[in-house]
């Protein structure tokens, strides 16, 4: 899978290609418009993580460039902004997905593998853990062949855990991505464990497991 | 009291004082007007009277010492009172008969010599009547007091509303004016210098507020947009630091804890871009949004957060609610006031909410007592210190109410109640 971040803060990209790289992607970088609109031209990317503010240009333009060459790269725009209309016209432009800075590195993982699962598998893909079997398209969760019912938000919790199954995931990530922003504001994300428990407590034959780290967040452990 | 009726009411009361002093020195300058000409004319009479004595020497032998044939007497004296007499005028009464009462009459009395007789001569007349003099006059004063302070207010009303009118159009301006809304102020043209003066100043100080405050607005968005990058490379480096070493627990929570500060960083940050956004209008469309079917749905999301604090929530539906504006804010607004009340509210009670067709209301118990309402809307005013919480979320809600005219009152009667009273044509699209 190549990836190519367009992205003038070195940091925040040298922060992304790490993160992408993780999970084994060919990342390519540049970081102004006129590198992008090159790259783009030139070779074939699975996905293309856009910022929008660009010193030579606007990110939406390269989304432009990019339809207009007739190139179906999955776009996931990166801003800053966090403007309603920024996100609409991306969208309307073809965007696959909006992601506003800052954002936790397990949502970007999320999203791109959401992108990329819809661009090359047409969504059908079924995912193998262990004994755990999840269809993303149908929303079931089999263990052992076994159909194992969960709720939305249950199921929720479950994929990002699969899908950032390498990683450490806060309890604030998590929360952002099953429950939105809107519960940002609560007293404590205490409230996740009550979900976190039933779910372990169906998925108790599954030879994959939610593990606590240290207070701080969960992890997949697979057996 | 307005400044037009201000100094007619201090012309008023002084001239009470005025035209009272004026009518008794009036009064005495015209008594003593009459007493002169009055005495004049007594003495005028003393010469015809010694002339016609002169030709016709039986008037002074006639006796009429009541004055009821004539208006003079003559009575004789000797040389030695003649020598002492001392001409003098007095009032005295007499009955008069077409008054048919006592009027006040004029004296005088001198002395004449003819030959070797001497004479004392009295001559009367008819005196004014004071009293009735008094009366006129203070009944001509009296109208002249009412008739001046009519004229007084006519013209203030009249003529001073004309020269004050700049004044009045400025103040007009002034108080629909306001600063978040950038209404401009429009000074009229005067020739009067202070009113220029004014206008002038009222101008300058608008420019400068209306620039200062567009500035510091600005300054904010700019500097929370600023602030995204930054965090947000932070947050990744730490997400990413976390990962990838295998750090003690100590260690784990140090960084989560770090990590904690920036994501509270992040939404404070997001919380105050949102502000701006929605007090610089940004968000435009609008729709008719159905306020019971999202009030569910925003329960709904919360019902985690509910069942962790063993609260309860209850909506009483007791009308539709739908009202035309961006779908987004009535979310964020509703959020707000409903974690509001969650986060807030003491463990184990129930939050009620109540929806009627023109107002919705939440309600919540909590530890503390009423809180000044002003304190409340404002921002980073947050009871207590809930660590999660940025202070902005009801100043959050006001604006977004405030922008659809909506009113967001608070009250405490045992509970704390949030209510939002909707204008009358709740389901019509505005605009």
């Amino acid at each position: 899978m190549k990836i190519l971040i367009v992205e003038d803060e070195p940091q925040m990209l040298a922060n992304m290609r790490q993160s992408l790289e993780r999970e084994q992607y060919t990342v390519e970088a540049v970081s102004d418009f006129q590198a992008a609109s090159e790259k783009i031209g030139v070779y074939d990317y699975d996905c293309v993580l856009l910022d929008i503010g660009l010193p030579d240009g606007n990110g939406l333009q390269l989304l432009q460039q990019l339809k207009a060459i007739g190139k179906h790269e999955g776009v996931i725009i990166v801003s800053a902004k966090d403007s309603l209309e920024d996100r609409l016209e991306g969208l309307d432009l073809g965007a696959d997905d909006y992601l506003s800075k800052p954002f936790h590195m397990a949502e970007l993982n999320a999203r791109v593998k959401a992108v990329l699962r819809r661009r090359h598998f047409k969504g059908s893909t079924q995912l193998q853990l262990g004994n755990l079997s999840v269809d993303p398209e149908s929303r079931r969760v089999q263990v052992d062949g076994e159909e194992v019912p969960l709720n939305r938000k249950e199921y929720a919790i479950l994929m990002y855990l699969i899908t950032n199954k390498t990683r450490l995931v806060t309890k604030s990530a998590l929360a952002e991505h099953v429950w939105g922003d809107h519960i940002d504001q609560a007293d404590s994300f205490d409230f996740i464990y009550s979900q976190i428990k039933n779910l372990r407590k169906k998925l108790e034959k599954a030879t994959v497991q939610i593990a606590s780290v240290y207070g701080v967040g969960y992890k997949l452990a697979i057996d | 009291m307005k400044l037009l009726n201000y100094t007619s009411r201090y012309l008023a009361v002084l001239l009470l004082p005025l035209i009272s002093v004026w009518a008794v020195l009036f009064y005495y300058a015209l008594l003593d007007e009459i007493y002169d000409s009055l005495d004049d004319g007594l003495e005028n009479q003393k010469f015809l009277m010694v002339e016609r004595a002169a030709q016709d020497p039986s008037i002074l032998s006639q006796h009429d010492p009541e004055f009821k044939k004539h208006v003079y007497n003559f009575t004789r004296i000797d040389a030695s009172t003649y020598q002492n007499f001392q001409e003098s005028y007095r009032d005295t009464l007499m009955y008069m008969l077409n008054e048919e009462d006592y009027e006040p009459v004029r004296i005088y009395e001198s002395a004449v010599r003819f030959g070797e007789e001497h004479y004392k001569l009295k001559i009367i007349t008819s005196m004014v009547e004071e009293d009735d003099l008094v009366q006129d006059l203070a009944v001509y004063l009296l109208a002249l007091y009412v008739l001046l302070v009519a004229s007084i207010l006519v013209l203030n009303n009249l003529l001073l509303r004309k020269i004050w009118k700049p004044f009045y159009h400025l103040i007009a301006q002034l108080r629909s004016f306001k600063i978040e809304k950038n209404t401009p102020v429009h000074t009229g043209e005067t020739r009067i210098e202070e009113f220029k003066i004014l206008n002038e100043t009222v101008d300058k100080l608008i420019r400068k507020s209306t620039d200062s405050y567009s500035n510091q607005k600005q300054f904010i968005e700019n500097a929370s947009h600023e602030l995204q990058t930054p965090i947000a490379i932070s947050i990744n480096k730490l997400e990413l630091f976390l990962e990838n070493n295998s750090l003690t627990e100590a260690q784990v929570a140090d960084v989560a804890t770090v990590l904690e500060n920036l994501d509270r960083l992040t939404r404070f940050n997001k919380s105050l871009l949102l502000l701006s956004k929605i007090e610089n209008h940004q968000f435009h469309a609008e729709e008719q949004v159905d306020l019971n079917a999202l009030t569910r749905h925003i329960v709904a999301d919360f019902e985690d957060l509910i069942e962790h604090k063993k609260m309860k929530i209850t909506c009483q539906e007791q009308g539709a609610l739908v009202y035309g504006m961006n779908e987004d804010l009535a979310i964020i607004l509703l959020t707000n006031l409903i974690k509001n009340a969650l986060v807030h509210g003491s463990q184990k009670h129930t939050v009620k909410i109540k929806i009627t067709p023109k107002a919705w209301q939440i309600e919540n118990f909590g530890p503390t007592k009423a809180i000044p309402s002003e304190l409340l809307f404002s921002r980073f005013k947050s009871a207590g210190h809930k660590e999660r919480s940025t202070g902005l979320g009801l100043a959050i809600a006001k604006a977004i109410a405030e922008k659809y005219h909506l009113r967001l009152d608070y009250s405490f009667e045992g509970a704390h109640r949030f209510i939002l009273r909707f204008p009358v044509l709740s389901s019509s699209k505005r605009r």
